[in-house]
Parts: C-alpha cells; sequence; structure tokens
C-alpha cells in the first residue's frame, strides 16, 4: 500500500482572500515578521497498489483531472508508504 | 421546445428555475436528474443555483464529472442554448465550458443581495430583449463568485464581446473587471452568478430577468420557425 500525500494552493497570481484574512489577524495579534499566507489544501489519497511509478502517474492524473483546478490553482504531491 | 433543469444532489435553486420557465416561456420543463445520459430530447439546458455535492473539492467540481454533463457538452456541440446561474456557472468553467475559475469572494463574505447588472452584450441568445448598456437589477446569493481568469484569457473574452454581464458599482466578489457573467465564443453557452430565475415578477423586487428568458424562446423561435410546443 502506497499514499499519496497532495498539496493544493492557489497560484502565486492569485489573490488569496483567506490568506490575506489570516495574514491581517496575525498582525493583529502582533506576528509582524508575517509577511504573506497563503491557505492551501490537504489531501491524503490512499493506494492500493505498491508500484510507486505507475502511482507518481496516477496521482498526477488525478491532480490534474480532479484533484486541482490548475487555471487557479498549483499542486505538488508525494508517495509515501501507507 | 423542450427545456431542461438538471438536477444535482445539492441543487437548490432547480424549482424556482423551473418556475421561471413554467411562468415566463411557458413551454414544457422537466427536471432532469444528473445521472441521465440521453438529452437527446431537450433543446434548452438549464443548470440551476445550489450546492452541488456540498461545494466539496471545489464549486462544481464534483459536478463536472456526473453523468449529465457529458450530455451538457455534447449539447453545447450541438449549438444548443445551456445557461449555468450560480453553481451551474461554476459547474460550467470546472466543466471547460467556459474560460476561467471562481474564487472566494473578495470579502470572504457570502453575498446575498440585489445587485444592478450592466448588459454589456445584447448579441446573444440569453440577451436579445435588453438594450446594450441597459442596467437591470438581478439578485446574487453566493460566496464564491469572485471570477478569474488569466489576462490571455481576458483579452479574448473582450476580443470576442463574452463578457455579457457586470456589475454596476459596488463589485460584490472582486471578480476580474467587474465581470458577472460570460458566453462561449459561439454564444450558446452562457454562465452567470447573479440568479435571473429570482427576478421574474415585481413581487420578487425585479421582474428584469423575465426578459433573459423571453430572449430564449425568441432566439430558439427565430431559428426553428414558429412552432413554440413542438
Amino acid at each position: 500500500m502506497l499514499k499519496a500525500i497532495v498539496y493544493v494552493t492557489l497560484r502565486e497570481s492569485v489573490l488569496d482572500p483567506q490568506g490575506s484574512a489570516v495574514k491581517g489577524a496575525l498582525h493583529t495579534l502582533g506576528f509582524a515578521e508575517v509577511a504573506d499566507v497563503r491557505i492551501g489544501k490537504y489531501m491524503e489519497v490512499a493506494l492500493e497498489t505498491d508500484d510507486r511509478e505507475q502511482a507518481v502517474e496516477r496521482v498526477r492524473e488525478m491532480a490534474e483531472k480532479l484533484l486541482a483546478n490548475t487555471v487557479i490553482e498549483d499542486y505538488r504531491f508525494e508517495i509515501v508508504e501507507g | 421546445m423542450k427545456v431542461a433543469v438538471i438536477v444535482f444532489p445539492g441543487s437548490n435553486a432547480d424549482l424556482e428555475m423551473f418556475n421561471a420557465v413554467e411562468d415566463i416561456m411557458q413551454v414544457p420543463v422537466e427536471y432532469v436528474w444528473h445521472s441521465e445520459t440521453d438529452l437527446a430530447a431537450y433543446d434548452v439546458i438549464l443548470l440551476p443555483g445550489g450546492f452541488s455535492y456540498g461545494d466539496y473539492l471545489r464549486c462544481g467540481a464534483v459536478a463536472r464529472f456526473s453523468p449529465v454533463m457529458e450530455q451538457v457538452a455534447k449539447a453545447a456541440d450541438a449549438g444548443k442554448l445551456i445557461l449555468g446561474v450560480c453553481n451551474g456557472f461554476q459547474i460550467l468553467l470546472e466543466t471547460g465550458l467556459l474560460p476561467g475559475a471562481m474564487l472566494r469572494n473578495r470579502s470572504l463574505k457570502y453575498r446575498c443581495k440585489m445587485v444592478p447588472l450592466r448588459v454589456e452584450n445584447n448579441q446573444t441568445p440569453f440577451t436579445a430583449d435588453y438594450a446594450e448598456n441597459e442596467i437591470i437589477q438581478i439578485p446574487i446569493a453566493h460566496g464564491e463568485g469572485n471570477y478569474y481568469c488569466d489576462q490571455e484569457t481576458l483579452a479574448r473574452l473582450k476580443a470576442n464581446k463574452q463578457i455579457v454581464f457586470t456589475y454596476e458599482g459596488e463589485n460584490p466578489n472582486g471578480s476580474i473587471e467587474n465581470i458577472a457573467g460570460i458566453c462561449n465564443e459561439r454564444r450558446n453557452v452562457l454562465g452567470m452568478m447573479p440568479h435571473p430565475e429570482r427576478a421574474v415578477h415585481q413581487w420578487m423586487s425585479s421582474d428584469d430577468g423575465k426578459r433573459l428568458f423571453s430572449s430564449i424562446l425568441k432566439t430558439w423561435r427565430e431559428q426553428n420557425g414558429a412552432a413554440i410546443n413542438a
């Protein structure tokens, strides 16, 4: 069994209203060093396979097709032992 | 002429859409469940608002893979008229039938109110009964209506006059260029965040949405002769 850890974040060029609001809140709390906050999604996808190479290919397909909307989001992932 | 209102798990403006068609267009209309695989019987396909699949992952992201959406894409290819309102617009974006994507409202607030819209393009099957640059009152109700596309896509939308509605005055969600609704190049697919089906009688505070439905009917009649209930 393998597991894909997938991270999806808004692209750099896209304003992240949630991130901006959290940054503002952190500033209010006195964390003046906070320059930027980007909020994204973290997903764990359990895979019924032991073939890493195939898993990479399949998870990329999953990300492109559904997990991320590449118009506004970037994704990256790693494959770990499930 | 026959109209389909597509119903996904979580659609909630389907009844209003259905009633608007009955009241204004007065043609046969049916609910079509998202698992349907044949839309051949319908001339106009309406994707209503709501929260299909709970808006899980992204608005419209899961609905986009419903069996019916393959048929909607085919119908779009065939030149049939397709209107997506609110969540329906989000689904059309996720499907790629319209360019761009939706972001969370810049204010992070769910906005539910009557808003003034400018009719930027009245040369579409959906806006023929409006005047160009006319200001109309249509309500919005969404938390993710902040339309986004890259500069290249925006330039294309402008060049092809695909921006159909814009917010007049205050932009309620932060959308690029105040965009409230866009169509495809061929003009047979329209997506818009405001709800025309919620503004079809004076008692709804506005009946400016009526003419969107009458425009659809008019266009269809022109294209198919006068046989309306055939």
